[in-house]
């Protein structure tokens, strides 16, 4: 049985960009859903976001795990873990994430997430897997994508 | 650095993304997708083979409108082609479309592993990670069936990538977490733990993450992993800000991987080697005393990363909760974020400080705090901060402060946000009811929570304060007092009403010598507000009035009068009609007599396990039983497991049983032996689901109510509880025709908060030892739910007791002298050793308990019959305590060896 416990799961359940007005820009799931669900948490998750300003905390519960996230321009970036998990390490890696897909798209805006959606899934893969903190040090994840960019 | 234009290398498909983002309406939008779709589908259907390009570039375009939301059928095969490309950017796609689309049973699942199989071995570092990532993405049981021996071979190969053995090592993770059954652990595994070691910090910081999962699991075979954990992290935190280069962020060193670590450590009791003990103290404390240090930096990165580390260190500490030193400056380090001008900061620390509460060492630190977490519950802003002020002070509670803090939570209460009202209600009941050293002061609160918010007054709670007033009579004429004046409020809760109708009923006498509360004025007051109530406090109101009849005789006529009426007669409802008629019916037969027997006031209840519990705890300190879990088993046992309070000897229509405790409670019972001698409670709870039990056995017969509590906001679809009973079993207990087995049918949908019935009937046919399995299986959130728990019918449901004189009592005993007749358990005390609460149990085991019987007054004797549907089966028992050893022996005779084992087995696990 897929009991939700502290540690049985993967930490991360999913990874959400947003805009303000609800579009998706990333969704990368690490649980199994089905797609009416997944449409149901992203609006979920846009809904008690968005309504927080800047005096409340970058936390929000939700249903049983929590979501952190973090604004950035009109960008909502989000990520679901478990409850127990290190609030300020994910908020951290979120930002750590943003500064690499910076450096990556120079000056990232978002028609970049748009445009170039498939590479952002690289990116991705190259931070987090399995749910997990895969490679924190930018200097290692942007020369693996310049590597990859060469390929091309 | 080069940048990335947009949409280089597929012209196309920029194109296509541009004309999308240009529709003016949703309309224009599909239309423009079904164009494309046809565009797409005739060039995958031409003649003309395509080429790797213009295959890439569709099924991107296809993932694209999947992406918007537009279902897609085709393509499936044309992604499969592409993963044997030779070409990254190909493969990649191809790759990238199989995981975001292609779901785990898809009939291409062969192609596909055929596929990942054959980048594995391509020696190509770029080719193994996508095949990497792609079944880490997917994880599906049919890829951890094809992969599972292959990836942990990569994992150690010592000529691996480090780019690939981090990819691995979480492949790894991901399989083991979906089919841990096909992840048989093996020689890789001391070679996994050794790569905490590893030089590359990615490999350590992917490798971590695996080996926390499966320390987790296999706790023995990972030990060697906290010492490496130790060193490695004292590595890093002794290293200058500018040691591990590439590692370091915003000044802080790989604060990741520290914070992977500590959850590593936090799988494994303190270290016992000394030395390495030692080393983690001494970490543990650099990172204490870093926190004391001005900031490297005035980013708000720096000192996020940097109380990332520092929160996690205190995680640690408090799961060791053995260094009083750390502990109360993990405290003090707290206690400065509380005033933090960060909101995080102060959140956290509320958080934190809550489970620091509870620790021996740092409870009395902690309480030093108190005023300033007032203060938050006072100012702070964000709900969720509040929240946390509020469990804080709860965790925080203790006899000296109890007062002040139910007094400060009632006040918040008034304006608290409606989303956590009723837990604040719960916790107020809770701290009341525990650190009550003065009950008109417990009854002032619970009235007070009834009139601030009484809709959030859960039934537990009610019921509570009359169990505790029935049981204490100190408190019973001030309760009585108490209520009547609360009832002359115009509009006072309907909760008030029950409560008041209740205490009145039992004793409303206490208070009649005072002209303004005479038994006239009291019996106007209650039924002014009969009418504007619900159909179960109008029955709780009747019995009121019949408990009047027999308090008052001089009301009588007007209490005849009202049940005489229509509206009570002739009601529509079935059982106030019921009452009405039978009430009215008692006081015109009974003589004065049997009426003060009938209507006598009741009996108190019994004392519970927490009060138990609380005697341990005065006995042996607080280090036994922290508060924090004290309250845990308060919760589920106390609050939830009570009797219901049943106003007179009629059926009892006050509500159903167990209904929600916390949400957030953590699992606490499955079966086991907790219900051997009770027959209501709560069988089993996590996050979810709690189930709860009402159950009633006569004879050979049985009847189990099970209550299925939804805990979440959110719907469980496809509810499916089946009784799963191995045939030779049904054949014992569940007598043969199917239609005893689950009588109703349970609706496959449960709402968010609701709670659902079943029914079933049990017959005993033969004696047996295992009992039947429940398995519930459900939908939650997307995700498949499965829950196993053990129904506790055992076999002494079904046993009556039986009286006897000594000498009958001897007689047989030594007729059962036979050796099979006899099983006989000597056994350790696990309880502290109350006679009063062993006969409390020999009783609810079901047999009857014999006084002076036995020669030793210290002694216990039962007796009593088994029913089963062929046999009867006399059993006689005897329990002798030694309590300087701290021992029992229990003997067991009867005519069946079986059931004389059997009910040996269930009796002493009980004491």
């Amino acid at each position: 049985g897929v009991l939700e416990g502290p540690g049985t799961e993967c930490a991360i359940r999913f990874i959400l960009i947003q805009n303000r007005a609800g579009k998706t820009r990333l969704a990368k799931w690490y649980m199994q859903f089905d797609d009416d669900e997944k449409q149901k948490l992203i609006e979920e998750v846009h809904a008690v976001v968005t309504v927080r300003d800047a005096k409340h905390t970058n936390f929000v519960e939700f249903r049983n795990f929590k979501i952190i996230y973090r604004r950035y321009a009109g960008l909502y970036f989000c990520i679901c873990v478990d409850v127990n998990d290190n609030n300020l390490a994910y908020l951290e890696a979120i930002h750590n994430f943003v500064e690499v897909l910076n450096e990556y798209f120079h000056n990232v805006c978002e028609l970049d997430l748009v445009f170039n959606f498939y590479k952002v899934y690289t990116v991705v893969d190259e931070m987090f897997l399995a749910g997990e903190i895969r490679e924190t040090s930018q200097t290692k994840v942007l020369k693996q994508l310049l590597m990859l960019q060469s390929l091309e | 650095m080069p940048a990335v234009s947009k949409g280089d290398g597929m012209r196309g498909l920029a194109v296509f993304i541009s004309d999308i983002r240009n529709c003016k309406s949703k309309e224009a939008e599909i239309k423009r997708i079904n164009k494309e779709l046809a565009n797409i589908r005739s060039k995958f259907k031409g003649d003309k083979a395509l080429d790797g390009y213009s295959k890439k570039k569709y099924v991107c375009k296809l993932l694209f409108i999947f992406l918007l939301g537009h279902d897609i059928d085709f393509g499936h095969m044309e992604a499969v082609n592409l993963l044997s490309s030779n070409r990254y950017t190909e493969k990649q796609i191809g790759y990238l479309f199989i995981s975001v689309l292609v779901n785990s049973n898809s009939e291409l699942i062969r192609l596909i592993n055929n596929a990942i199989k054959n980048d594995l071995a391509s020696r190509n570092p770029t080719f193994m990670g996508l095949a990497l990532h792609c079944i880490a993405n997917v994880g599906s049981r049919e890829m951890a069936e094809a992969f599972a021996g292959e990836v942990p071979k990569i994992l150690v190969a010592g000529d691996t990538m480090d780019s690939v053995k981090q990819s691995a090592a979480l492949c790894l993770l991901r399989l083991y977490r979906t089919s841990p059954d096909l992840v048989p652990m093996g020689d890789w595994t001391s070679r996994v733990v050794h790569l905490l070691n590893d030089q590359h910090l990615g490999v350590v910081t992917a490798a971590t993450s695996l080996i926390t999962t499966l320390a987790q699991k296999n706790p023995e075979e990972f030990k060697t992993s906290v010492s490496l954990a130790v060193s490695r992290l004292s590595r890093i935190v002794t290293s200058a800000s500018t040691d591990l280069q590439d590692y370091t962020y915003y000044f802080v060193p790989a604060p990741w991987l520290s914070v992977k670590l500590l959850r590593l450590l936090q799988c494994y009791p303190p270290p016992e080697d000394p030395a390495v003990r030692g080393r983690l103290t001494e970490c543990l404390e650099t990172i204490l005393n870093k926190a004391q240090e001005p900031p490297k930096s005035k980013k708000v990165q720096h000192s996020n990363a940097k109380n990332a580390v520092l929160f996690e260190a205190i995680s640690l500490i408090i799961h060791h909760d053995s260094e009083p030193n750390l502990l109360v400056r993990a405290c003090n380090q707290l206690g400065q974020f509380l005033q933090h001008r960060e909101t995080n900061l102060r959140y956290l620390a509320l958080e934190s400080m809550c489970t620091l509460a509870s620790s021996e060492f740092s409870h009395e630190a902690v309480k030093t705090h108190i005023d300033t977490v007032i203060n938050a519950l006072k100012t702070e802003r964000d709900v969720s901060v509040r929240q946390r002020a509020v469990d804080l002070l709860y965790a925080m509670c203790d006899r000296s402060n109890a007062q002040q803090i139910v007094a400060e939570m009632l006040s918040y209460l008034e304006t608290a946000d409606y989303s956590i009202r009723e837990e604040i209600v719960l916790k107020v009941a809770i701290l009341a009811e525990k650190y009550a050293v003065d009950y008109a002061w417990y009854v002032d609160t619970i009235l007070n929570l009834i009139r601030i918010a009484g809709d959030y007054v859960s039934e537990e709670v009610w019921y509570r304060v009359i169990q505790i007033v029935i049981n204490r009579d100190d408190v019973q004429g001030y309760a009585a007092k108490t209520v009547f004046e609360a009832l002359q409020a115009p509009a006072c809760h309907e909760n008030l009403v029950k409560v008041g109708g209740y205490i009145l009923g039992e004793f409303g006498n206490l208070i009649a010598g005072d002209p303004r509360s005479s038994p006239l004025v009291q019996f106007n007051l209650l039924h002014s507000k009969f009418h504007l109530c619900s159909v179960p406090t109008r029955a709780l109101l009747l019995s009121t009035y019949i408990k009047f009849v027999n308090l008052f005789p001089e009301v009588k006529t007007t209490i005849q009068d009202v049940l005489r009426s229509d509206s009570q007669l002739k009601n529509a409802d079935v059982e106030l009609q019921q009452r009405a008629v039978e009430y009215l019916r008692l006081s015109t037969v009974a003589s004065t007599d049997i009426l003060a027997t009938v209507l006598e006031e009741m009996p108190p209840f019994p004392e519970r396990e927490s009060s138990i519990l609380a005697k341990l705890k005065k006995k042996k300190g607080p280090s036994t039983v922290t508060d924090l879990e004290d309250t845990k088993r308060e919760r589920s046992v106390d609050v939830n497991g009570g009797p219901e309070p049943a106003p007179a000897s009629t059926s009892a229509a006050v509500g159903p049983l167990p209904a929600f405790a916390f949400p957030n409670n953590p699992c606490i019972s499955a079966g086991g032996f907790e219900f051997v001698c009770k027959n209501n409670g709560v069988l089993f709870e996590n996050q979810l689901l709690q189930i709860g039990l009402k159950s009633e056995f006569r004879q050979n017969l049985g009847r189990m109510f099970i209550f299925y509590g939804n805990k979440t906001s959110t719907q469980f679809l496809n509810f499916t509880p089946t009784l799963i009973c191995p045939d030779d079993l049904q054949s014992h207990i569940l007598g043969p025709s199917p239609h005893r087995h689950i009588t109703k049918p349970v609706d496959p949908t449960v709402d968010g908060g609701a709670q659902v019935q079943q029914v079933v009937n049990i017959e005993c046919v033969s004696d047996f030892t295992e009992a039947p399995v429940l398995n519930i299986q459900f939908r939650y959130g997307g995700t498949f739910q499965n829950v196993s728990v053990q129904l506790p019918i055992t076999l002494n449901k079904f046993f009556q007791p039986t009286e006897m004189s000594s000498q009958d009592f001897f007689q047989r005993w030594k007729q059962l002298s036979n050796p099979q007749q006899e099983v006989q358990n000597i056994f350790k005390a696990k309880h502290p050793m109350d006679t009063e609460i062993t006969k409390a149990k020999i009783i609810g085991f079901g047999s009857a308990l014999l006084e002076e019987v036995d020669p030793n007054p210290a002694n216990f004797v039962g007796a009593g019959i088994i029913h089963t549907k062929t046999t009867q089966i006399g059993c006689l028992l005897r329990l002798e305590p030694n309590l300087q050893a701290q021992m029992y022996r229990l003997t067991l005779r009867t005519s069946k060896e079986t059931v004389s084992q059997r009910l040996c087995e269930l009796l002493s696990q009980q004491f």
